[in-house]
């Protein structure tokens, strides 16, 4: 299967083509086509697993060709067998470990790759790289795809248009296959872009109603901004590469230095633009919370567990680049980290004041966007990964689990049609409680393991403040999925008739991913030697000289307690009602900073307003106006202006030289030269006809006199 | 053989074409003066070719040929024109048509 | 089969010639006769075009079935054609985008009807533009080259909309002014270069013999003729006129042929023989280039004519194809070529789709559409798939002629300012960003929301057969270039080396 993994996303692709032709003559609109497709590669992607699992270790990898400067404590706690010790002077060195050997194996990633095209002699090749990142990422992607289709089969049964939305489904999914196993980054860039297509489609998927199709606008135009990161960063790294869109040969460039400084700056800075749109970090957000007008299953698989996160992917994928641009090695400051941290906290404030609970979910996935990038900012690479992985299965519960609670009172309204919604709702209740408490990061459910990894990692890398930020962030996170738990499931149900638990379809799927996000923490934990850690670490990693860090108690002591003290004073403030009433109302500042948040940093302002509608109304109104009035007049003068030459010529010297002739000739009075014209002009042919003549033959009698 | 009386009947068509066309009123008999003058040019042809072309040399006859040609298709423009006057006039008097007056 | 390779090329020329011939005699009433015999010529055109695709080798990088007949021998112009891969995928374009054109038209005739007289017209355009992809002398070049021009002029000034004329008088002297400065520097190449009008014995021979200067004026007039035809910010405002105005089939081949002819001659002609002129211009080629992708993009966007919106589209997409060549690249320019066949596909197809709009609606204005999705649902997803192909999604033929032209801006030829194509590759970007904008707002005006009360009562008919039949074989290429652009590229790759080589790219 790692030989052939081409075949995952083949099949959800031929299984689109199918639903769109032949899907609406099914008895069950193609939902069939799609279910059974994206199980056959839930199925295959869990086989691939198994088989990377059972590889042989055979790749020698040669750690920390790396400059260090990180501080001697760091690396002495935590580096393992084959780690790399700082250099004062900065001097890269090759460390031989501690057992002896110089290099630690690894698996070696699978290939398989065929010619695409040739331009310029150039064998451009598209093929598939697939090691443990890649796998662990079809495998998240196939579960949670799998679980929408079978969720969205109740959850849009009756839906205007069931087929097309099975079909968009299916290419998206394919889009999501092809991104992570590209072997090139031009095959990436295929994905990313498929998956941008269905994003749009599903966003829009009620494009009646025009603010479903202005979230879907908004969303393709945003993500399509970051997008001239992505083919100006393409296009430095295939030059810079030596002329190659291979990701491994990329990062293997970047770490060796082969690529000039400025050249892999300009390309990590203009890739992050890339991640900043797709991943919807700040200030490029906006579109995500917007996008939760598309149909709750597509929020939870595009919007929180697989697109969103293909710019954390991307960031991961090309981390040499990024390592090295940024020169997240040396610990302190960069940008990637600023990004992630400024997100991960304005995002967590948003999320205290939304009314809609999809709304919170999807500030939330913004904040936990921003962990992710952060993390890979502070060169926790595994813990990011990690936690992208946790992070899709319990965001994706929350919002199926939204979804299903929408479905019980057809709103989205906590304030308004929400509240009780325990006694009615058990099962949804139950999922959603796990749900919350391992995005909040409680022991031992996944977020926590996953969590812990990242602020472990950002203090032993060097990068304390940005442990800080993310003690804060889950600080918020806890609080805000407390307010959220709170005005959904307890207290008094404000909404209108019964709300009754879900069918099968539904809570099946909810059920499934409350266990995993139990479960899967423990994949990368203490408890079980960091073991998926080992199999995602690839070549780039390992010559980074990227630290793997033990767990370490005291750390996650630390987080858990401030998880527990936001808490406790959720718990506190939501449940037993001692949220102080009127703060708005009696304090300035107070209502000021509400405001600033409801308006969600005028940011939506500052994009939709003044940029696209500069654009769109002055820019381009003036652009237009310069061409036909400018340009175009230029042309009309042009026109006019040989028009009145024209004129001229003919008024002046055409009738003045003619008349000047006639007259200098004699033939006629001057002052009856238009008079003699009527004499000439007759208009009758034969008239002319003589004269013509009567000239010839005075021409002639002059030859024959004269010659 | 005397080249004269060839050309002689050549400026003899010729100078009654002319005649024809610039003074008859008449469209068609200005047609018919056309055809007469193309003819005399012909004769004209025919003659010199003869008398400085050896025996085997055709490209005066060729150059006649052509000028029938074209005759032809000059004859049906120009009665297709006349044609369409009548129609409009109910009358062929060349003097009556003075639409190209300036 | 010998003979025939020397005759399939002029086959494929002077057939359509041969076609519209034979409708002159058969009387106007027959309207289905003459249908049907500009459709037989069409295809059996298309058929030539096909053995060319099977004969071709594709190995070779010079001209293959190649003609030399001595002509108009007094100023050595000669009869001398030839293809190499530049100019088979749009010779074959050409061909194809004719034949859909005649199948559209069958029930689409627009006012004041006559077929007869439009489908001649068509044939005549179609030796113009295939004649013009195979001359391989300047003269030869320059008759095709206008003889194009005046069909257009008619099917303007005739089928058009309601400032037809002036559209059309516009089209036809912005035109003939290039060529005109085209054909002076024709003959500055005849008089300095070597006194031949033959391109590949002036590719040889004229960079040796022309001092410095004055190939930078010559190729100036080059340029001055290609660039109004392609048509390049400033000389561009013929096009949104003569778009609006003209029938939809004219749109369609102005679009996806007409256009071409320019940038086409900038590839032949006017690089390869004038390479070092060619570097020193470059740079502002590529200058008015981006101008064109950001200017035709905010033209767009404030347009409310739909038809309009996709002709200053066509600025944009033609600023991408532009940029391609200005980067002198075997990269820019093979992204170039593709990028006017798939510009010729999609611009054509959004032409076309335009043109049924009007068909039902007799309007473009957007802001009374809306909901075609719901009255004409498979029309609406149609227009969705060529908006998407049009803003460049990877994966369908509009990428392959962005993506590497902006590629290949970061690195341009030997000798060429980088930064400043460095500069041009981001604004290029960023062009992308405002393609998709105009597409998708206009998506979104026609096809999403609800349908407008003025249209409720109006039974507005989805894709009839013609359109089935024209559009699904474009629809497809668009598919099928974009998975595997391999089929294009490895048409014209080896000839676009052989181009730069002079650049040593």
């Amino acid at each position: 299967m790692l030989e052939n993994a081409f075949v995952i996303p083949a099949i959800t692709f031929v299984s689109f083509w199918l639903i769109l032709f032949f899907g609406k003559r099914l008895p069950k609109g193609g939902s069939e086509i799609g279910v059974f497709a994206v199980g056959a590669t839930l199925v295959l992607s869990l086989f691939a697993g198994y088989q990377w699992v059972d590889r042989d270790k055979t790749l020698a990898v040669e750690h920390g060709t790396e400059e260090v400067h990180a501080e001697d404590e760091t690396e002495h706690a935590t580096a393992p067998a084959g780690g790399t010790v700082p250099s004062l002077d900065g001097e890269p060195i090759v460390l031989i470990a501690e057992d002896g050997h110089d290099a630690e194996k690894i698996r070696e990633p699978v290939r398989k790759e065929w010619s695409w095209f040739k331009v310029g002699g150039h064998d451009i090749k598209v093929g598939t790289h697939i090691d443990g990142f890649a796998v662990l990422m079809l495998i998240t992607v196939a579960i949670i795809s799998f679980l929408v289709h079978v969720f969205s089969t109740n959850y849009l049964h009756d839906d205007r248009r069931y087929t097309h939305y099975f079909a968009a489904l299916s290419l998206f999914t394919t889009g999501m296959y092809v991104l992570v196993t590209a072997s090139s980054t031009l095959g990436a860039l295929f994905g990313w872009e498929l998956m941008g297509l269905c994003s749009f489609m599903l966003i829009g998927h009620w494009w009646e109603e025009q603010p479903n199709s202005d979230a879907a606008l908004k969303a393709f135009f945003t993500t399509r901004t970051g997008d001239i990161g992505l083919l100006v960063g393409i296009s430095i790294l295939f030059f810079a590469a030596d002329r190659t869109f291979d990701i491994a040969a990329i990062n293997e460039a970047a770490l060796h230095g082969d690529i000039g400084r400025t050249a892999l700056v300009a390309a990590a800075a203009a890739l992050l633009c890339a991640v900043i749109g797709k991943s919807a970090q700040f200030p490029l957000h906006t579109w995500l919370p917007d996008a939760m007008a598309g149909p709750t299953p597509v929020s939870a698989l595009i919007h929180a567990a697989t697109m969103v996160v293909a710019g954390v992917y991307l960031l991961g994928r090309l981390y040499g680049v990024f390592w090295e641009g940024f020169d997240i090695g040396a610990g302190g400051f960069n940008v990637v980290a600023l990004v992630g941290a400024v997100t991960l906290i304005i995002a967590a404030a948003l999320a205290f004041v939304q009314h809609d609970i999809k709304k919170v979910l999807a500030y939330s996935t913004v904040s936990q966007l921003g962990y992710m990038v952060m993390a890979l900012g502070v060169g926790a690479w595994t813990a990011a990964i990690f936690h992208l992985f946790t992070h899709a299965m319990f965001k994706g519960l929350l919002f199926l689990a939204s979804g299903s609670v929408s479905h019980a009172v057809h709103s989205f309204d906590m304030k308004k049609d929400m509240g009780g919604l325990r006694k009615h709702m058990p099962i949804t209740h139950a999922t959603f409680m796990v749900g919350s408490l391992a995005l909040a990061g409680v022991f031992p459910l996944a977020g926590f393991w996953s969590k812990d990894e990242i602020l472990l990692g950002a203090r032993l890398n060097g990068y304390e403040a940005f442990m800080v930020v993310g003690l804060v962030g889950a600080f918020m996170t806890a609080a805000y999925m407390a307010r959220c738990v709170w005005l959904t499931f307890y207290g008094e149900y404000r909404g209108h008739g019964h709300p009754h638990e879900s069918p099968l379809a539904i809570t099946g799927p909810l059920v499934t991913l409350a266990v995993l996000s139990v479960g899967v923490g423990f994949l990368n934990s203490p408890l079980t030697d960091m073991w998926l850690g080992g199999l995602i670490d690839n070549e780039t990693v390992l010559t980074a000289g990227i630290a793997h860090h033990d767990f370490s108690v005291p750390d996650a002591l630390v987080s858990t307690a401030v998880v527990l003290l936001a808490l406790g004073l959720g718990y506190l403030l939501f449940f037993r009602d001692r949220l102080p009433k009127g703060v708005t109302e009696r304090s300035k500042p107070a209502l000021a900073g509400y405001t600033f948040l409801v308006n969600k940093y005028y940011l939506d302002h500052l994009w939709t307003g003044v940029v696209v509608g500069s654009i769109k109304g002055p820019i381009a109104r003036g652009a237009y106006w310069l061409n036909q009035n400018v340009i175009d007049g230029v042309v009309n003068a042009a026109g006019i202006a040989s028009r009145r030459s024209g004129e001229w010529v003919y008024k002046w010297i055409d009738q003045g030289a003619i008349d000047g002739t006639v007259n200098g000739l004699g033939l006629g009075a001057s002052e009856t030269g238009g008079s003699l014209r009527q004499v000439i002009q007759t208009g009758r042919v034969q008239w002319y006809g003589s004269i013509l003549f009567g000239a010839v033959a005075l021409l002639a009698l002059a030859l024959v006199i004269f010659v | 053989m005397l080249i004269n009386q060839f050309l002689l009947l050549g400026a003899v068509l010729f100078c009654i074409g002319v005649y024809g066309v610039l003074a008859r009123r008449n469209g068609v008999l200005v047609l018919m003066s056309i055809e007469l003058i193309l003819n005399s040019v012909n004769i004209n042809l025919i003659a010199f070719g003869h008398l400085w072309g050896s025996e085997s040399a055709v490209n005066a006859q060729v150059f006649a040929l052509f000028i029938i040609a074209v005759a032809a298709a000059e004859v049906g423009v120009g009665l297709a024109i006349i044609l369409l006057i009548y129609r409009n006039r109910t009358s062929v008097a060349f003097d009556e048509v003075d639409m190209m007056k300036g | 089969m010998d003979g025939f390779k020397d005759w399939a090329l002029s086959l494929g020329v002077f057939l359509p010639l041969v076609g519209a011939a034979v409708m002159m005699v058969v009387p106007r009433a027959e309207e289905q006769l003459h249908k049907l015999i500009a459709l037989v010529t069409s295809l059996a055109t298309m058929a030539v075009g096909v053995y060319l695709l099977v004969d071709f080798d594709y190995g070779e990088s010079g001209l293959q079935f190649t003609v030399n007949h001595g002509w108009i021998d007094v100023i050595n112009a000669r009869y001398e054609i030839g293809i190499d891969g530049i100019s088979l995928p749009l010779l074959v374009l050409s061909m194809f985008i004719v034949v859909l054109t005649i199948i559209y038209s069958w029930n689409h005739f627009p006012e004041p009807h006559n077929p007869k007289a439009f489908l001649i017209l068509i044939l005549i355009l179609e030796t113009g533009m295939n004649g013009t992809f195979v001359a391989q002398d300047l003269i030869l070049f320059f008759v095709f080259f206008e003889v194009v021009l005046l069909p257009m002029y008619f099917m303007i000034g005739v089928w058009g909309g309601e400032q037809r004329l002036y559209a059309a008088i516009k089209f036809f002297l912005f035109t003939l002014f290039g060529s005109a400065l085209m054909i002076l520097s024709f003959l500055a190449l005849y008089f300095k270069g070597g006194q031949s009008f033959s391109i590949p014995e002036l590719i040889q021979v004229a960079q040796a013999n022309i001092d410095e200067t004055t190939a930078l004026w010559i190729f100036a007039g080059l340029f001055m003729g290609f660039a109004i035809k392609v048509p390049m910010f400033p000389f561009h405002t013929w096009l949104p006129d003569a778009h609006t105005q003209a029938p939809t089939q004219g749109s369609v081949i102005l679009a996806a042929i007409l256009l071409k002819l320019g940038t086409y001659g900038f590839v032949r002609i006017a690089i390869p023989i004038l390479p070092e002129a060619a570097k020193d211009w470059a740079p502002w080629i590529g200058l008015l280039a981006v101008i064109g992708i950001i200017y035709g993009a905010l033209g767009c966007l404030a347009q409310t004519d739909m038809k309009r919106l996709i002709a200053f589209s066509s600025v944009a997409h033609m600023g991408f194809v532009m940029l391609g060549i200005a980067t002198l690249t075997d990269f820019g320019i093979n992204a170039a070529i593709f990028g006017m066949v798939a510009h010729g596909l999609i611009t054509g197809m959004l032409f076309f789709i335009a043109g049924s709009v009007k068909d039902r609606f007799h309007t473009l204005d957007m802001a009374r559409f809306g909901g075609l999705l719901l009255q004409a649902p498979r029309m609406g997803w149609v227009l969705g798939f060529c908006a998407m192909a049009s803003l460049g999604l990877p994966g369908l033929a509009g990428f392959w002629g962005e993506f590497p032209a902006i590629l290949s801006a970061y690195s341009p030829a030997d000798g060429l300012p980088v930064e400043t194509f460095r500069t041009y590759m981001v604004v290029a970007a960023v062009g992308t960003v405002l393609a998709a904008g105009y597409l998708l707002w206009m998506l979104q005006r026609v096809a999403f929301g609800t349908v407008k009360d003025e249209w409720k009562d109006h039974d507005i008919p989805d894709m009839r057969w013609p359109e089935y039949v024209a559009w699904t074989p474009m629809l497809i290429l668009i598919v099928v270039l974009g998975i595997l652009p391999n089929l294009l590229f490895g048409i014209m790759d080896e000839s676009v080396k052989a181009t730069v080589a002079v650049f040593g790219g």
